[in-house]
């Protein structure tokens, strides 16, 4: 079946995810979007097997609630792309904003360049298959995986440039933060802690690495060492200590 | 130095002679008070006992006796004895001291202040018995004006586009009580209710257990910051969706779920890991202004497809009316407030008992402001928060309410006794609680029936009291205020609320 062709040029956000959703209805598999610039919510809560190819840059909320598709953006892209998202896919060609991936409970989203501040906040994951994995290309602002209860985010730092970002992984109590490079302690968020990465660690995110590196035409040999630092919970139960009974 | 002990907050009496040692009290108290020894006495350990009843309740010869504060502390009008053990428990601990049910504080009651009116000579009353009384309630956002078009053939035609309105047999909804802070059966008891009486309950931030699956045509699902059990399927499951911002009993604090009452249920339900923490944070990551809670009740809605109603919860604070004129103008489709005597399963003290204000307050001024600027079409207005009775919910209305959440109510016609540990897991009544054993004492069946009693005589009362004021409609109650006297309140606070003192 041929690519389905919209053209978002001077369209709103409601009338574009009707014609996504009519040709997903009709069977389309794949989907070309182009001339979009700042339509938020696009794929929102959009369900099946579906390849969408954003030509330009979308508005907030990217493939919010969304369960399944994939979305390839061919630009930037605004805050919180992957918001809540189940599962699915999100390859972005350029940066995004704040709080990506926030309270993502499965599916990838792969971002080449940089992030905003609050990256994966609130990621969760819970029995099989429900695990949220968050590349991000270069670097992120602070609070990274904040509150994150499950899930993987790597920061690759392409660029080289030492991660400055603090609060990282504020209040976590679950999953993995994965930045290449060192971190001190005092970029740390409360409950957050530092352990070493392992080769046994390397093996579990190739995968996401050689993924990534796939979709960006990036050789990914660069980037499978054990330079990173892992940043996990002190304890899943970070509050449990605060409380008394009445 | 020790700080000692604090006496004890109740004492359990048997009376022998009564008691035929039939442990139903053992078997039942989930605290430990009662214990069986190896002579087939009952040992008794009331420091453990929350006055919830449950003994008392189950005893079949009313052998057992509940008294409560048994050891006076010297009186003393500013260091009261609860001031006192608050200073002990902190002292020993270091903690915040947790509290769950509504405020505890003896506030004035504003609703107990406000006399409904009746109809004398001049303008008769309406009797119900022979009369229609109509209080269907619909909440959504209502056209300012609607276009009408008489067709060629004589027919005519709506062309206003009228937004999702939920339709409610009754203007009474049970509020949001989340699968993990009560129990599964609890939540199939409200649900079977709400299905029952033709309104709709709350799933809270618990997402949403497939066993209720069947009442969900009767379910507002709730978006939370934690986004616990929020995915496309939930949001289409419910017939209206809830953001909430804040809650009565803890506004401006986020909750948190023990990591023990995550069993493996409640965390397929939330879509969290089993046994961690369920950290639902203060605010919303991706809402730090109106336009950005714009946007989350727009992608809500767009992943819906348009055709749900949008609520958006607050608690009741200071400025609730600006808060709440911002919300009308985010498209969302209703504004709940939730006063401060809103009830929860956990909450620190501190803020349960100071932090808020009276939900009369509230919603008199939410509906004043919405009104002034000619936006109260926009939005619905829910009241909840401590409404006990029939003429609580109808002086809400009077106040400016289209509706009203009930909680702790509900939860009292099923078992509940108020005793405020919800937040132990141990709920004897097998409400607030996941242990198995406990959970299975609530029949949904019987339970369902008496929350639907509940809302079936709160209804009938409304119809009456409506009647005696001359009026056969909610709507015409719907913030007239000139059916409500206020009765040794103070000018402000009738100035607030927009009402005449008695007499006038």
């Amino acid at each position: 079946m041929e690519p389905v062709r919209i053209d978002a040029k001077g369209l709103h956000y409601t009338p574009l995810n009707q014609q996504i959703r009519k040709a997903v209805s009709e069977g389309a598999t794949d989907i070309i979007v182009d001339n979009v610039l700042g339509q938020r919510f696009i794929a929102d809560g959009l369900k099946g097997e579906v390849t969408i190819r954003i030509n330009g840059v979308p508005g907030g909320d990217l493939g919010m609630f969304m369960n399944g598709p994939t979305c390839i953006v061919k630009g930037n892209c605004d805050h919180a792309p992957g918001n809540t998202m189940d599962s699915g896919k999100l390859v972005i060609h350029g940066s995004a904003g704040d709080a990506v991936a926030h309270s993502m409970r499965g599916g990838k989203v792969f971002v080449r360049d940089d992030i905003g501040y609050r990256g994966g906040i609130h990621m969760k994951e819970y029995g099989e298959g429900h695990k949220p994995i968050l590349i991000i290309g270069d670097n992120a602002c602070s609070f990274l995986g904040e509150y994150i209860a499950g899930g993987v985010i790597i920061a690759l730092g392409r660029s080289g440039k030492v991660f400055g970002g603090r609060g990282v992984g504020s209040g976590i109590h679950g999953g993995e933060i994965i930045l290449r490079g060192e971190l001190k302690e005092r970029q740390l968020g409360v409950g957050a802690k530092i352990t070493e990465f392992t080769e046994e660690d390397l093996e579990k995110i190739r995968p996401y690495i050689e993924e990534f590196c796939e979709y960006f035409g990036i050789d990914p040999e660069k980037y499978l060492d054990t330079k990173y630092t892992k940043i996990v919970a002190a304890s899943s139960r970070p509050f449990a200590g605060k409380y008394v009974w009445e | 130095m020790s700080l000692g002990s604090v006496p004890l907050k109740y004492r359990i009496q048997i009376d022998r002679q009564q008691c035929m040692q039939c442990m139903r009290c053992v078997d039942n108290c989930s605290y430990g008070v009662f214990r069986e020894e190896d002579d087939g006495n009952i040992l008794i350990d009331s420091r453990k006992c929350t006055a919830c009843h449950r003994c008392i309740s189950m005893c079949p010869r009313d052998a057992i006796n509940l008294s409560e504060r048994p050891v006076d502390y010297r009186s003393h009008p500013l260091w009261t004895p609860e001031a006192r053990e608050d200073v002990i428990n902190q002292s020993r601990s270091g903690r915040i001291v947790l509290a769950g049910m509504g405020n505890a504080k003896d506030y004035p009651i504003i609703y107990d202040r406000l006399v409904l009116d009746a109809c004398q000579v001049t303008n008769p009353s309406i009797d119900p018995l022979r009369e229609p009384m109509e209080l269907r309630t619909y909440l959504g956002q209502k056209p300012s004006k609607l276009d009408i078009r008489k067709q060629e053939n004589g027919d005519f035609e709506l062309n206003t586009k009228l937004s999702p309105n939920l339709e409610l047999q009754t203007p009474i909804m049970i509020g949001h009580m989340s699968y993990g802070a009560i129990s599964l059966n609890a939540q199939l008891s409200l649900a079977k209710a709400a299905a029952k009486t033709g309104t709709y309950m709350g799933t809270g931030e618990g997402g949403l257990h497939k066993d209720i699956y069947p009442y969900q045509d009767n379910m507002i699902v709730q978006v939370a910051s934690g986004r616990f059990g929020v995915d496309i399927n939930y949001l289409e499951r419910g017939a209206a969706i809830e953001i909430k911002i804040g809650q009565g009993a803890k506004p401006g604090i986020g909750g948190h779920l023990p990591g023990e009452k995550v069993c493996t249920d409640v965390s397929c339900t939330r879509m969290i890991p089993a046994g961690s923490d369920a950290i639902s944070p203060a605010p919303h990551h991706d809402i730090y202004s109106i336009e950005d809670l714009a946007q989350l009740v727009r992608g809500l809605k767009e992943a819906t497809e348009w055709k749900k109603p949008v609520f958006v919860k607050i608690a009741a604070v200071h400025n609730v009316a600006a808060v709440a004129a911002g919300i009308a103008r985010s498209s969302a489709d209703a504004v709940v407030i939730d006063g401060f005597r809103g009830g929860t399963g956990a909450s620190p003290k501190v803020f349960r008992d100071n932090v808020g204000i009276p939900i009369e307050a509230a919603v008199a001024s939410v509906d004043q402001k919405l009104n002034d600027q000619g936006i109260r079409n926009k939005v619905s207005v829910i009241a909840s928060g401590g409404i006990r009775n029939s003429a609580d919910i109808a002086k809400s209305i009077a106040l400016g309410a289209d509706a009203v959440y009930i909680g702790t109510a509900a939860l009292i016609s099923m078992g509940c006794r108020v005793c405020g540990n919800c937040y132990r897991g141990l709920c004897p009544w097998g409400i607030a609680t996941q242990r198995e054993d406990l959970v299975s004492r609530l029949d949904p069946e019987v339970e369902s029936e008496h929350v639907a009693n509940l809302i079936n005589s709160w209804t009938l009362e409304l119809s009456e009291l409506m009647g005696a004021a001359g009026i056969n409609s909610i709507e015409s109650l719907r913030g007239n205020r000139s059916r409500l006297r206020g009765y040794m309140l103070d000018e402000g606070t009738l100035d607030v609320l927009q009402v005449k003192p008695v007499g006038a």
